[in-house]
This record gives C-alpha cells, sequence and structure tokens, in this order.
C-alpha cells in the first residue's frame, strides 16, 4: 500500500449477481482516523459494497484488506476481532435483554474474544464491564434507561444503543450503514451530534448514507457511487462541485 | 453485595430445595405422597431442567432428546452390569457417555437452526431408537429391554468380595435405594441441578446463550463465534438427560428402548412449554403437573366416576360418568391436551406466566388497597 495512513484498503472489488454488475472496479482507501461517506442515489451499490466489506459477500474478484489482514473469505466474528464494528441500518439489538446487558455483551466480547466457558462466574461480579457499560450508557445519554427492555425503546434510542454497543469495543474502524434511516428530524439531530463526539476521538469511521445534511456535517472524505462504479472522490466542498456528481446524484436539484 | 449469588437467587434455591425435599409431606394429600411417583417427579424434573437450558435459554428446539436420556439409561444398566452395582459410577459413566453422544449430534445439527435443526435432532433421536430397538440387539437387548441378570460379571463387586443373593438392585454403598431413600437420592440430583442451571443462567456465558436466542447476527456482528455457545449449551442439556436417565435406571434397572422414542421427546417438550420456557421453576412444575396427570388420571376408572358423580340424579350421572370417562385412563392425553392447548392460547409464557400475574395482580391491590392503582405499571 502506497499510503500508510491507509487503514482499510477496497482493491479493485467486482460483485456481480448473475448477469447485473453491482460493483465494478471499486478501489476505495480509507484513511486512519478519518470519517468516509459513501453516498449514491438508490441502487448504486452502496449497501452491497458495505456487505462485501463486513464479509457477509464474497466479492466476485478483488480482496478487502484492513490492517495488513485479507477480510475477505473470514467470518464475521473474526472481522470484529480485528476490531470493525457495525451499525446496521435497522438496528439490530438484543430486544429481549436489558439496555445494560446489551452494552455489557460487546464488552465482553472485546475481553473475553469470541468463545469462553465462563458458566460458573456470576455476572454479579463482572463489575468492572458493569461500570464501562454504564459509563458508555451515560456517553450516549441513556443511562436511565438501562433498566428497559432494549425491544421497548424507541427507535432513535435503539440506535443511539447499537452506537453505544459498538463504541464500547473501542473499533479501529466503525461500519455506520444509514445511521438516521427513518428517524424524525430530532432523532437524526442528536445522531449527529453524537457522531461528532465520537469523530473528536478519532475512531475511523466509513458512513453510508442517503441524507446529504448528514453526509456534509460529518465527512471529511466522500466517494460518490452510482451504478456500481465510483464517479467521484474527495472533499465534501470538491465533491459539491464536480459536475459528474451534480449529474448523476445532485441531480434533481438544478 | 454478595459476589456468589444475588440475594434473590439464594433465595429462590433455598425455597426450591425446601418445596422439593418436603413434597412427601405436602404431595400427600393430593394421592401422590408416595415413593415411586415421587421419583419420577425428580428425574423428569432434571430432564427439563436441562433442556430448558438449550431450548428456554438457547432458543434451540430440540425434538430429540430423549435420545440422551436412553443413552444414559442404558450406560448406567452397563455399569451396574460391569462394573458395580453402586449408584454413583452409574452416574458417571451415564452423564459422560450422553455428554459425548450429544457432542457428536449436536455438532451435526447445530450446523442449522429454527425447523430444521428440530427436524434434524428429531431424525437423529429417531434413528438411536430404531437402532436400540434392533441393529444394536447386542448393547441394548432389543424390545426385551436391558435388565440386570445373576450372571453379570460386576467386576469391582466381585474384586472386593461381595456376592448378592436373590435379584441384584442398585444400591449407594450398600444402602438400598428404593422407596423413600431413592426420593431423596433424586432429589439431591434434582437440587443440584437446579443449582447448576441457576448459575448458568446467572453467568456472563449464560447471556450469551440469551443473547443468541435473541440475535444471532448481532451475536456474530459483535465478535462471538455462536457456534460453540450452542454446542456447549446441546451437551450440557444432553447430559442433564443422560443424568435423568440414569436415575431411571437406579430406580428401576432395565433400560428400554422405548424411552427414546420420539413421544418421549415430544413430552419433554410439553412440560418446558406448560411451565414456562426460559423459567428457572417452570419446566420443573411442567415435569411435576404432567407426571402427575399421568399417574392420577390414568388410575382413575368408571367404577370411581360413578361414585364421585353420584349425587346426581341417576340419568345424568350415567351421562357425566360417560363423557368424563373419555378425560381418564387410558384417555388422559385428551386431559393433557386440552390443559395445554388452554395454557398455550390464554397464557402463552406458561403456568410461570400465571404466577406472575397473580403476584402483579396481589402487588398492585397491595400496595394502592383498591382497583384504582393505573394500568400502566411497566412490564417486567
Amino acid at each position: 500500500m502506497a499510503n500508510p495512513n491507509v487503514v482499510l484498503h477496497v482493491a479493485d472489488v467486482h460483485k456481480r449477481f448473475g448477469g447485473l454488475h453491482a460493483l465494478s472496479d471499486i478501489d476505495l482507501q480509507i484513511e486512519e482516523g478519518k470519517t468516509h461517506a459513501i453516498i449514491g442515489p438508490n441502487g448504486a451499490g452502496k449497501s452491497t459494497l458495505l456487505n462485501v466489506i463486513i464479509g457477509k459477500l464474497a466479492p466476485s474478484s478483488g480482496q478487502v484488506v484492513f490492517d495488513g489482514n485479507v477480510l475477505t473469505g473470514k467470518k464475521p466474528y473474526q472481522i470484529n476481532q480485528l476490531g470493525i464494528a457495525r451499525v446496521f441500518q435497522t438496528p439490530e439489538i438484543f430486544a429481549d435483554l436489558s439496555v445494560l446487558h446489551n452494552v455489557m455483551i460487546p464488552a465482553l466480547a472485546k475481553r473475553d474474544g469470541m468463545f469462553t466457558l465462563n458458566m460458573m462466574r456470576s455476572l454479579e461480579s463482572e463489575t468492572g464491564i458493569r461500570a464501562e457499560a454504564e459509563h458508555m450508557l451515560e456517553d450516549v445519554g441513556m443511562l436511565n434507561r438501562r433498566g428497559m427492555l432494549a425491544g421497548s425503546l424507541s427507535r432513535g434510542d435503539k440506535r443511539r444503543m447499537e452506537l453505544a454497543m459498538c463504541l464500547i469495543q473501542h473499533p479501529r474502524l466503525l461500519l455506520l450503514d444509514e445511521p438516521t434511516a427513518g428517524m424524525s428530524r430530532h432523532d437524526t439531530n442528536t445522531t449527529i451530534e453524537l457522531l461528532k463526539k465520537i469523530k473528536a476521538r478519532g475512531m475511523t469511521k466509513v458512513i453510508i448514507e442517503h441524507d446529504m445534511h448528514v453526509v456534509f456535517s460529518l465527512a471529511d472524505k466522500i466517494s460518490v457511487l452510482a451504478q456500481g462504479r465510483i464517479i467521484a472522490d474527495g472533499t465534501p466542498d470538491q465533491v459539491r462541485g464536480n459536475p459528474k456528481v451534480q449529474e448523476a446524484y445532485l441531480g434533481g436539484a438544478h | 453485595m454478595p459476589k456468589f449469588m444475588s440475594r434473590n437467587d439464594l433465595l429462590l434455591f433455598a425455597g426450591f430445595s425446601l418445596v422439593v425435599l418436603a413434597m412427601p409431606i405436602w404431595l400427600a394429600p393430593f394421592g401422590a405422597g408416595y415413593p415411586d411417583l415421587l421419583q419420577r417427579f425428580m428425574i423428569f424434573g432434571i430432564f427439563a431442567v436441562g433442556f430448558n437450558i438449550l431450548f428456554g435459554l438457547t432458543g434451540y428446539l430440540s425434538f430429540g432428546h430423549a435420545a440422551f436420556f436412553g443413552v444414559g439409561s442404558y450406560a448406567a444398566v452397563w455399569s451396574f452390569k460391569l462394573l458395580t452395582l453402586d449408584a454413583i459410577p452409574a452416574m458417571i459413566f451415564a452423564v459422560v457417555i450422553s455428554g459425548l453422544f450429544a457432542l457428536v449430534i449436536g455438532f451435526l445439527c447445530l450446523r442449522r437452526s429454527g425447523i430444521y435443526f428440530s427436524i434434524l435432532t428429531l431424525a437423529f433421536a429417531q434413528m438411536s431408537y430404531n437402532l436400540a430397538y434392533s441393529v444394536l440387539t447386542p448393547i441394548t437387548n432389543g424390545e426385551t429391554g436391558l435388565q440386570l441378570t445373576l450372571n453379570d460379571p460386576r467386576v469391582l463387586d466381585a474384586a472386593v468380595g461381595q456376592g448378592f443373593v436373590g435379584q441384584p438392585v442398585p444400591n449407594l454403598l450398600g444402602q438400598q435405594l428404593s422407596g423413600y431413600a431413592g426420593f431423596y437420592f433424586c432429589a439431591s440430583f434434582l437440587i443440584l441441578g437446579f443449582f447448576i442451571a441457576q448459575r448458568i443462567a446467572g453467568s456472563p456465558f449464560g447471556m450469551m446463550l440469551k443473547a443468541i436466542k435473541s440475535n444471532q447476527t448481532r451475536m456474530q456482528f459483535t465478535g462471538f463465534n455462536t457456534r460453540p455457545y450452542a454446542l456447549s449449551a446441546f451437551v450440557i442439556s444432553g447430559m442433564y438427560a443422560g443424568l435423568a436417565g440414569a436415575l431411571l435406571a437406579v430406580t428401576d434397572p432395565l433400560a428400554g428402548a422405548e424411552r427414546m422414542q420420539w413421544t418421549a421427546s415430544g413430552e419433554v417438550v410439553l412440560m418446558t412449554i406448560l411451565g414456562g420456557v426460559g423459567t428457572l421453576v417452570g419446566p420443573v412444575i411442567g415435569a411435576w403437573i404432567i407426571k402427575y396427570f399421568e399417574n392420577i388420571l390414568s388410575a382413575l376408572n368408571d367404577n370411581i366416576l360413578a361414585r364421585f358423580w353420584s349425587f346426581l340424579p341417576e340419568g345424568v350421572a350415567d351421562v357425566l360418568v360417560k363423557v368424563t370417562s373419555k378425560f381418564v385412563g387410558d384417555g388422559w392425553h385428551l386431559t393433557l391436551g386440552l390443559a395445554f392447548v388452554i395454557v398455550v392460547i390464554f397464557l402463552p409464557g406458561g403456568i410461570m406466566e400465571g404466577v406472575r400475574r397473580v403476584a402483579a395482580l396481589f402487588r398492585r391491590s397491595g400496595s394502592s388497597g383498591a382497583k384504582t392503582a393505573p394500568q400502566t405499571q411497566p412490564a417486567e
């Protein structure tokens, strides 16, 4: 890799579903500590790209390299143990467990690895993990909801809790799939504030987003995807001024 | 804050032990205070507690757990035949063998989840049943069932020079395990099994099992390999089943293939659902109720019913005897089926949900003193 700051390198990835070229020639370099947004109209291949990165889909050719490790062919839990956490478009949470336990589980995954047979230890004796989880919940402003069942939270709170579940692992890379999809304006704004707060900590992030307001208030770099190809790459200002982008994506605005 | 166990857990454990140990007293008025039935209460209680670790905590519905129960029985009887009539080596042998058996079957079945997992376990259990019934006759003695004989080698007993006169029966350090001794022997294992299940449910491991039941995808993206967790739960519950099977062999040293049939697997599913899936006490209560019905209702006949309805005019009594006789005796399954349907429709969380609702009702009327309490109490 040419640039030593690159933590995630999507190298020459193609993905075909039968005759459909969902992704062609994708080459992305995500730099350490940056927030990189991937935008594009519906059906551009954003979610496919994210699924290829996270190992849910295997690319037809090419590979994804994270910090020297090839991610292609690895299982989701192996990818997570390398330091990649993911926020889903519809929050994936443990709906039947309390908010506190939802946040304690990822902390235990970080500490104990992918499998430990600790069945004779009491959960009550995990005071360190519990304190860490409570601190994390305080950070996202949900400490007062720790005893609630996660399934009974509002959509915005579920998202915040899911973020807390990812952040407690101190991942090197955080992937966010439309973090504000389906949210009210108010919930969107609180989520943006929260993401800005995280940004100050220097965590690398990849955001897939629809909402331009979210993208331009958070991203350091933007890649524009259209029909499975990257048509533009650069800082928010560069992308905004790019005529190709205007045509393909922001086209409706003029 | 005690680190070992929370106060509530300790109370639950103490209460449970007390209820179990006092069963001969409080069950006597219900006509169930005799050792044979009490032993079965304990044995199927253990079976259900173990089954709940897999089904209730982890969310995998096995339809083949009777296979492990049967393997435990066979292993225990073989230990009686080959090693010694003492119960402890037989129990250890049975738990180890059924655990290994569960490891192999679990490894294969857990490649799928949901209904496919259930079908796979059912297939393996039926295979085991048919093998035990026919092909493996040298090991299982086919349809006659494996029993103790005077000519068994019993190498350990022979080594210490113990000889037997008459029918060999299992014992514990020379103490015979029939009647109430057998009940207390089984009860100590139920209490131990309950304690272990309680510890598992309250451990980080137990929380992972619940998380697997709740959302497998999130579990994987959180960095957990869910397969070994589910397999551990499978093996543990298989070992519980083996323990229960061994105890049945201790109290009645005869192992037959019908113990592994799918109806026996289905019965433990019914017990767990009837009592309350995922609760600690529920499956045990479910097991007790089903075994109680099986013994009490199946013993009723037309004469007893006629006496029961005799206070009514003759014609009416005759009709009622005719109708109710369909629900007792051989027809007790009809009663069980109806009870099951009613519980599942009105109390999807089983009997334990009923207990919780009643408790909440009492708490509400106790705290406010009247029916003015708001309906919007947070769900627990």
